[in-house]
């Protein structure tokens, strides 16, 4: 049988961000090895927090993601006052949340318009796409821009924003400036449930997986900022919690290290996870567009996350301009925050998913010890499952077409390398092929 | 006779690919950049991954692992010009952190397995490796400028990119100088312009993020900063963020870090 073994190698995987590249050797129709490595260098983030004062943190770790600045910003803050003890005010809450939003608009856009969407439509790249499907494009570019504008206006920058803050903002946006963003918010909100009728309309592979999925849950809002850890399996926690139910772990083939569940193993964070346990928090325009769509929470079908993505992209822009109308600067823009010597834990919703940063600070409030633990290192072990079971009686396919599958396969999981390794290239290698 | 539209190749080493993201930021011009020039390259936006040579190369990242150091040799040697962005590839990044720590003790610290990880001791700038033809700073680099230097490749030109400090973009913008008003340490006087003065705009002290300016007088720095009471450990610790491996930084904080 040893005749009998064909090999698919995706050395550098395009289309996200990051380095990467999937493994694939088959027996017939055995999997023998499948390998989704990670192979973006270490960057040690962890390490080098240690010593660094406890202000700095916002900072620093928005550099671990180019994509999703804030997310690391608001998870990090999320520690620190923890830590502290302190808790700010609504105002201060309600201008995270619109900065956040904003991420999400920016970043599920990308992803849904430029790095996925060519998958379903069969081009190498958005800029091929854009010959025959003008509109998508320039429909596409417009959307993120508004994304990057909100960051702009409250963030200061798109990339890396620098009006973050522990306790709050340096400087609280004026309400004009805000109010300048309306008019292209309610375009986005109709041309983003436009673009869940576009992306619903894609042809999907017959394939259903079955996953715990983990989010925040919050009372009264779908949960972007805080909230509590919950999962499908009923799981209910304070975030402080996290280290009691879950581990990291190391494989030999990749430089980001897997989370798993103590008790359950292998789980699913990300838009399909917020979705399946925040589906009851739907803005009305993103629930009219998911209920249109066949959406419903507990979708199961990876390579349909396209769908949630773009109803999640509805609910920010309803989300933003909703902040937006009801504004009230928040003065001061901060709250002072005195550090003590304790461990702060941080969860926030990253456009990824969940992610956890626990501090350790002594009096002074420097840093004695981090733990940083982003969407994608959560979501290996479920990429790797995804890929193992799609192959699983599709072994018939070609090299090329069983490739393609696999890479948006991936793809499904929006995964961002950098953020792993503070961690993607295919290989399939076929045993027996005749 | 029509010239051939020139080819452009994005690589990515160690980073947080903000950097290249930067040029998917171009919303406005994108279609017009991706008019007047081939992207044959660009594993973050295309699947279409052509071999060299390429007209021209933007590079971002640091170089961290042995396979990286010789995959910029090949990249120098099939690229016409070369230019790196952003403060990974110009200074290192953050991770050039670990240039002044052990590198095992670093692994060590994140990861339970040491052995199954390959990393080099240092985090060190492309132009310590290869020629650069032109460095974009920043941490991320601006998108005016990162269009400057495209078009100016595109017309050869010299890129119109100050080297002077944020001290002048903050004078242009008429913004209040926040060490003079509020006490409130700023780098602005020794970092490089490029970013319009933003941090002191919002009311915050500029943390140096483009890196050191054109001949930066740290010393100075360091007497205004004593005024308003802020320690050597402390401007240490500012001088060791983004850009701590660039030379001007890297020195005085090695002579402040005390």
């Amino acid at each position: 049988m040893s005749d009998d073994t064909r090999e698919i190698s995706v050395d550098y995987l395009a289309r996200v961000e990051g380095e990467g590249a999937l493994f694939l050797k088959l027996n017939g129709d055995e999997v023998e090895d499948l390998r989704f490595t990670i192979f973006e260098p270490p960057r040690f983030y962890e390490a080098f927090l240690r010593g660094r004062r406890f202000s700095e943190a916002p900072d620093i770790t928005a550099r671990i993601c180019g994509i999703c600045p804030v997310a690391y910003q608001m998870s990090a803050v999320n520690a620190m006052e923890n830590a502290a003890g302190a808790v700010v005010l609504d105002p201060i809450r309600e201008l995270r949340r619109l900065l956040y939003f904003g991420e999400w608009i920016e970043s599920h856009t990308l992803h849904v318009y430029m790095l996925h969407t060519p998958d379903f439509l069969g081009y190498p790249s958005a800029i091929e796409m854009a010959g025959d499907f003008p509109d998508i494009v320039t429909n596409a570019l417009r959307l993120k821009k508004l994304g990057n504008r909100i960051m702009t206006v409250v963030g200061g920058r798109e990339i890396n924003p620098i009006n973050v803050k522990v306790g709050g903002f340096y400087r609280a946006p004026l309400g004009t400036d805000l109010d300048a963003l309306k008019d292209e918010l309610r375009w986005a909100i109709d041309t983003a449930a436009e673009t869940v009728e576009l992306v619903a309309g894609f042809e999907f592979p017959d394939f259903t997986m079955d996953y715990e999925f983990v989010s925040l849950r919050h009372s009264d809002e779908y949960a972007i900022l805080d909230g509590r850890i919950v999962s499908s399996e009923g799981l209910d926690i304070d975030v402080t919690e996290w280290g009691d139910h879950f581990e990291e772990t190391q494989v030999e083939w990749s430089n980001a290290l897997h989370a798993r569940l103590k008790e359950r193993g292998r789980y699913h964070v990300g838009p399909m996870a917020r979705f399946a346990n925040n589906g009851d928090h739907l803005t009305p325009v993103a629930q009219v567009a998911a209920d249109a769509a066949g959406l419903r929470p507990g979708e199961s079908n990876p390579f349909r996350s396209i769908i949630v993505r773009a109803v999640e992209i509805v609910l920010a822009c309803e989300e933003a301009l909703g902040i937006i109308e009801r504004y009230v600067r928040p003065d001061p823009a901060a709250e002072a925050v005195e550090p003590r010597s304790a461990v702060g834990h941080g969860a926030s919703e990253a456009p990824r998913g969940l992610l956890y940063h626990r501090y350790e600070l002594d009096s002074s409030g420097f840093i004695a010890d981090t733990q940083i633990v982003p969407p994608t290192s959560q979501n290996q072990a479920s990429i790797e499952e995804d890929l193992r079971a799609y192959v699983r009686g599709r072994t018939h396919l070609d090299d090329e077409t069983l490739q393609w599958q696999l890479e948006q396969a991936i793809r499904n999981y929006d995964p961002c390398i950098s953020c792993a390794t503070h961690f993607l290239d295919l290989t399939v290698e076929r045993a027996g092929r005749q | 006779m029509t010239a051939k539209t020139p080819t452009l190749a994005v690589w990515k080493f160690a980073s947080c690919s903000g950097c290249q993201l930067t040029l998917l930021n171009c919303e406005d011009d994108f279609l017009s950049i991706v008019g007047a020039i081939d992207i044959v390259y660009f594993p973050e936006a295309t699947k279409t991954m052509a071999d060299g040579p390429y007209d021209l190369s933007i590079v971002e990242g640091s170089i961290t692992t042995a396979h990286e150091a010789e995959q910029i040799q090949r990249i120098r040697a099939s690229s016409t010009t070369l230019i790196t962005v952003g403060a990974c590839a110009t200074a290192g990044g953050i991770q050039a952190l670990k240039n002044w720590a052990d590198v095992d003790e670093f692994i060590s610290i994140v990861y339970p397995h040491p052995e199954f990880i390959n990393s080099l001791g240092t985090s060190t700038p492309i132009a310590d490796h290869v020629k650069v033809d032109f460095e974009l700073h920043g941490c991320p680099i601006s998108q005016r400028q990162l269009i400057e230097v495209i078009d100016s490749f595109l017309h050869r030109r010299k890129p119109n990119t100050p080297s002077y400090s944020v001290c002048v973009e903050c004078k242009l913008n008429e913004t209040t100088c926040v060490m003079i008003a509020n006490g409130t340490p700023c780098m602005g006087p020794v970092t490089r312009a490029g970013c319009g003065a933003l941090c002191p705009a919002f009311n915050r002290g500029c943390y140096g993020c483009f890196g050191p300016s054109e001949t930066p007088n740290i010393a100075s720095l360091r007497d205004l900063w004593h005024s308003i009471g802020v320690a050597d450990a402390d401007l240490a610790l500012a001088l060791r963020t983004f850009n701590a491996y660039a030379p001007e930084f890297r020195e005085a904080s090695d002579h402040y870090v005390g």
